[in-house]
């Protein structure tokens, strides 16, 4: 058999065939994930489709996590009634409101395994790639689809190599990395492709870095983001409870469609100026600019490490936030949540002024939470920048890593995080 | 043979899928019917209104990027549109699409302006996407395989309907 990529073997395994690159197979699915944005929809087309059983319930599950809490409109409420009652007549696990982002909790519960084919209906399902598994992000009638059959057709992406090397700088954070990444291969760079990343400078990402490469690979089309497993992966799944594992290593002499080095000895923090995710400075020639709004939190920058980052970046800077800025922050999951208020994060953060709200998605797509006010400039740790993403079209969002939100937060303007130095 | 002819409404680059319908109108409804008065808002306030059945959008680069949402392909079904031709899709657009029947096609679409007539001829043997006032013919690969079979379907749910589950025949696109 020829040589193949991570993402080769896994849609052969899945498939029962030896599929290529180019060819079209029809896979089982490990996991389905929909969310209260998409299952609505999901379960209308499950219908029409003329299913009455979901092929294997405990392969499918859903979380609450676009509109947490509903209020925003009575008809997220609606919406929620309608996840539930088919979850509770089907026997699917559903994650209530504020329990967590629906990729988010699939790591963290252990659900997401190296090997498996992951389908949800959220585009930042590629998020879980970062756990050696092939997933990607669908709409609802795909989700419907996988659900009636427990199947779905994939075309076997190419695969873009992206190579990690050099030593990381202090003070970089993996959403600088993420953001130069998606720079380099531009917004369509990875149309259709996925990723494999990997490389000397791997060891150097906890797999919380590496959640957040992969949950940006979207922005650059990325159909995928596999990383190889290692040891630090084997540790993060041991801490889930996870000791058996089967990690897919790619063929020497695999082929890849591109090669892209990353060399983290000269890469610096970086900002995405409004309003796209590939528009990427750094942030120390980025513009002068007033800051309105800073957003800590979502599938990106909203795990406790992220926390930590911000909190040391606000205290070494004298802990206190610029007037006429408000510091939201809305962790991604419960567990977080609990964790950051169990070590005394949460209380630093809200000591603060900063507003803490409901785990979920919170203010990103404008479902819920805090919306930036006409004209406001809003500094995120994000994926997306879009014109009317958080809900008003005359705001403007920057992205960047948590320690740049909060440089942002002490002086009110976008700020090198690297310049916080203590009194 | 069949033909889809119509009016070419123009949009650029990068068309996400929160422009095409944002995330926050779907809050209210996912009612395609109701969606449909906020199409592409965020990039022309005009353009809910000015469209007519049977238009054809128009785009340049990695059309309907961003979220997955569903409701991006079926709103502008709604509006009436049969068609969508871009230099390239994201790939989950481009499914959606397939799923609802909505053509996506891709060409060159440098030289089309808005309010041109473009003819979408859908042969056995491949596609060709004519403009009336420049000349221009583009001839491109037919829609074959499993996306193809979808889409003469009319959409996944009648395909679903009819086959029970996905057979899978060679060259599908994407």
């Amino acid at each position: 058999m020829p040589p193949r990529t991570i993402a080769e073997q896994i849609l052969s395994a899945k498939s029962g065939s030896a599929a290529r690159a180019g060819d079209v197979v029809v896979c089982d699915v490990d996991l389905v994930l929909g969310t209260d944005a998409s299952a609505p929809m999901a379960i209308a087309y499950f219908a029409q489709m003329g299913g009455t059983r979901v092929h294997d319930p405990s392969r499918v599950v859903f979380a609450l996590d676009h509109y947490t809490p509903s209020s925003e409109s009575d008809k997220t409420a609606g919406f929620h009634a309608q996840v539930r009652e088919f979850a509770r007549a089907q026997g699917v696990r559903v994650h209530e409101v504020g329990e967590g982002i629906s990729h988010t909790i699939a790591v963290e519960r252990g659900y997401v395994r190296p090997g498996q084919l992951v389908i949800g209906a959220d585009s930042h399902t590629v998020t879980c790639g970062a756990l050696n598994a092939f997933a990607v992000g669908v709409g609802s009638s795909d989700l419907a689809a996988a659900m009636l059959t427990g199947q779905l057709w994939l075309r076997v992406p190419q695969t873009i190599r992206v190579v990690l090397d050099g030593a990381r700088q202090a003070d970089v954070a993996a959403k600088d990395i993420a953001l130069a990444m998606v720079a380099a291969l531009g917004t369509d760079g990875a149309d259709y492709h996925a990723l494999e990343i990997g490389g000397p400078a791997t060891n150097q990402f906890t797999l919380d870095d590496r959640l957040v490469l992969s949950n940006l690979a979207v922005e650059a089309g990325a159909k995928a983001a596999l990383w190889e497993a290692d040891e630090v992966l084997r540790e993060g799944l041991r801490a889930r409870g996870i000791e058996e594992i089967a990690p897919v290593v790619a063929d020497r002499g695999a082929r890849y469609v591109r090669e892209l080095v990353l060399d983290l000895s000269s890469l610096t923090p970086r900002v995405a100026l409004p309003h796209s995710p590939g528009n990427v400075v750094p942030i120390d020639i980025a513009p002068d600019t007033p800051i309105h709004m800073v957003f800590l939190g979502t599938c990106t920058g909203g795990r406790v490490a992220d926390y930590h980052e911000a909190v040391a970046v606000l205290e070494r800077g004298g802990g206190r936030i610029a007037d006429g800025v408000q510091l939201v922050v809305t962790p991604a999951s419960r567990e977080i949540e609990r964790r950051l208020a169990a070590d005394g994060t949460l209380d630093k953060l809200a000591r603060m002024g900063a507003v803490v709200t409901t785990p979920g998605c919170g203010a990103c797509c404008g479902t819920s939470g805090v919306i930036p006010g006409d004209g406001m400039n809003v500094m995120s740790t994000a994926n997306r920048n879009f014109k009317a993403r958080m809900g008003n079209a005359t705001a403007s969002i920057y992205l960047a890593s948590p320690a740049a939100c909060a440089a942002a937060a002490l002086t009110g303007r976008i700020t090198d995080p690297r310049s916080v130095r203590g009194s | 043979m069949t033909h889809v002819s119509g009016r070419a409404r123009r949009v650029g680059d990068d068309i996400n899928t929160d422009y095409i319908v944002s995330s926050a109108r779907k809050r209210e409804t996912i009612d395609a019917q109701i969606l449909k008065r906020y199409l592409l808002e965020s990039v022309d306030p005009g353009f809910a209104e000015s469209v007519r059945p049977g238009d054809l959008l128009v785009a340049g680069r990695n059309f309907g990027c961003g979220s997955a949402m569903e409701v991006a392909a079926t709103t502008i079904v709604a509006a009436g549109i049969p068609a969508v031709l871009a230099k390239s899709f994201a790939r989950s657009f481009y499914r959606n699409a397939i799923n609802n029947g909505l053509l996506p096609i891709e060409c060159d679409t440098t030289g089309i302006d808005d309010g041109d007539a473009i003819t979408v001829s859908l042969e056995d043997t491949g596609i060709v996407v004519a403009n009336a006032r420049t000349g221009k013919r583009e001839a491109r690969p037919p829609l074959s395989g499993i996306a193809g079979d979808i889409l003469a379907a009319g959409g996944l749910v009648p395909y679903l309907r009819r086959e029970g589950r996905f057979r899978a025949t060679p060259h599908a696109p994407r």
